[in-house]
């Protein structure tokens, strides 16, 4: 079942690209800004406002990915799903869909700071495996606030508001790894906070499965 | 609540206020008697997360077995407990200034509290803007529950990993290394519980009010 709504999720990707080239577009959009601004005193980028910029870049990129996931949906066709999937097969499609579509964009995101700014980081290997754990957290958060979001009036305001909080905590430990990652310390250091973080995907993630057949129902 | 608890509760914080003013403290380097805040922020803070857990449980209540009592139930200790933490915060403020030299000093666990904060005025913000009252109550119970969830780490998990200068944490030794002869600890058990009836006790009296409201509400309709 999972793998066949998967599957739908991606068919109505691709059949629409203007969505996901918009998206592609807006990261691009946002790094290119980052790099015209410091484009003459690139040595003023220190490793800090890098990983500054580039989390701040991707946050809101994935704010906006994720937002559409259910907001996006038009009126009428969650009853259909309704009546052909149980809620569970589809948080958890939509989650790992999610969690596809930002680890996309992540990478992209990275390689396009890398290109446009610098490359400050001293563990890109350790940087990846941050990214991935990220992406999977941020899919995992925002997938079950964007159904909340969507079934109250001014949606796109209160994702925002809603998700930053709740993000937060994944962000903090993020932006810590990163600087080990800049840094380059030994991975050994960095353990503790990668584990942490795998926690809390896997709390956010078992919360939203127990709590999305409650949203769902109306 | 009942008439004995509101009198102990009472009785427990004229208490904590004298004798958490006068007693005596251990004296230390830097703390000196900025330590009394043990018995007023300490307490609030776990005032605080106490009436979050009971709305977080009224929330469970409620998606397992909805009606409208439970909504407000849950609302109004968020909403208690977003006022004690408010305290917790300010009191933690005026203690920072006289110990670390400035009333915000971005440590770990200033942060984690003022985004804890943050979760739950999202929270109000959610509920002020759903319309369908069934919907709303859903809703805010399912936000309220995932919001507890993300909140643990980042209040009791997180402080601890990171350098904190606050105490209790981050290798620094909470009040239990300098409070040799437990004198201190006569003071701050009676206040935790003197706080948290207080939480309480608000929280019971604004469910009532809202109670009456609905009913006022009614009469006009008829």
């Amino acid at each position: 079942m999972i793998l066949t709504l998967l599957k739908k999720e991606f068919t109505l990707e691709l059949r629409r690209k203007s969505v996901i080239s918009g998206l592609g577009l807006y990261l691009f959009s946002t790094a290119f800004i980052c790099y015209l601004t410091f484009s003459l005193k690139q040595n003023q980028i220190t490793p800090l406002v890098w990983s500054a910029l580039f989390w701040i870049t991707i946050l809101f990129t994935v704010i906006n990915t994720i937002a559409k996931s259910f907001i996006g949906e038009k009126q009428g066709r969650d009853i259909y799903y309704y009546s052909i999937a149980n809620p569970e097969m589809i948080i958890l499609s939509k989650i790992i869909y999610n969690f596809l579509l930002t680890l996309l964009l992540t990478f992209a995101g990275f390689i396009l700071f890398i290109t446009l700014l610098k490359n400050p980081l001293a563990d890109t290997g350790l940087f990846a495996a941050l990214l991935v754990l990220g992406s999977m957290g941020f899919a995992a958060s925002l997938t079950l606030l964007s159904g909340i979001a969507a079934k109250a009036n001014n949606s796109h305001i209160l994702m925002a508001v809603l998700s930053f909080p709740i993000v937060i905590s994944i962000l903090l430990v993020v932006i810590k790894v990163t600087k080990n990652c800049i840094d380059g310390l030994d991975r050994s250091v960095s353990t503790n906070d990668m584990l942490t973080l795998l926690a809390i995907n896997c709390l956010v993630a078992a919360t939203s499965y127990l709590l999305f057949p409650y949203i769902w129902r109306n | 609540m009942k008439t004995w608890l509101k009198i102990t509760t009472v009785i427990l914080l004229t208490y904590t206020i004298v004798a958490g003013l006068l007693f005596d403290v251990p004296r230390l380097n830097i703390v000196n008697e900025t330590i009394r805040a043990l018995y007023f922020h300490v307490p609030m803070w776990f005032g605080m997360v106490v009436l979050f857990c009971v709305s977080t449980v009224y929330a469970v209540q409620y998606l397992r077995n909805p009606s409208i009592q439970k909504d407000i139930n849950s609302v109004e200790f968020a909403n208690t407990g977003l006022m004690l933490g408010m305290l917790g915060i300010f009191t933690g403020m005026v203690w920072a200034n006289y110990t670390w030299g400035s009333p915000w000093h971005g440590d770990p666990k200033q942060n984690g509290a003022a985004i804890s904060l943050l979760v739950y005025l999202a929270y109000f913000v959610l509920r002020g803007s759903i319309e369908n009252e069934e919907q709303r109550a859903r809703l805010s119970a399912v936000y309220n529950i995932f919001a507890f969830a993300a909140m643990i780490p980042l209040i009791f998990i997180i402080p601890r990993m990171t350098s904190s200068m606050h105490p209790g944490s981050g290798g620094n030794p909470g009040f239990n290394m300098y409070d040799l002869d437990s004198k201190m600890r006569m003071v701050f058990y009676p206040a935790v519980a003197g706080w948290i009836l207080l939480g309480i006790w608000i929280a019971t009296l604004r469910i009532r009010v809202r109670k009456i409201d609905e009913k006022l509400i009614e009469l006009e309709n008829e």
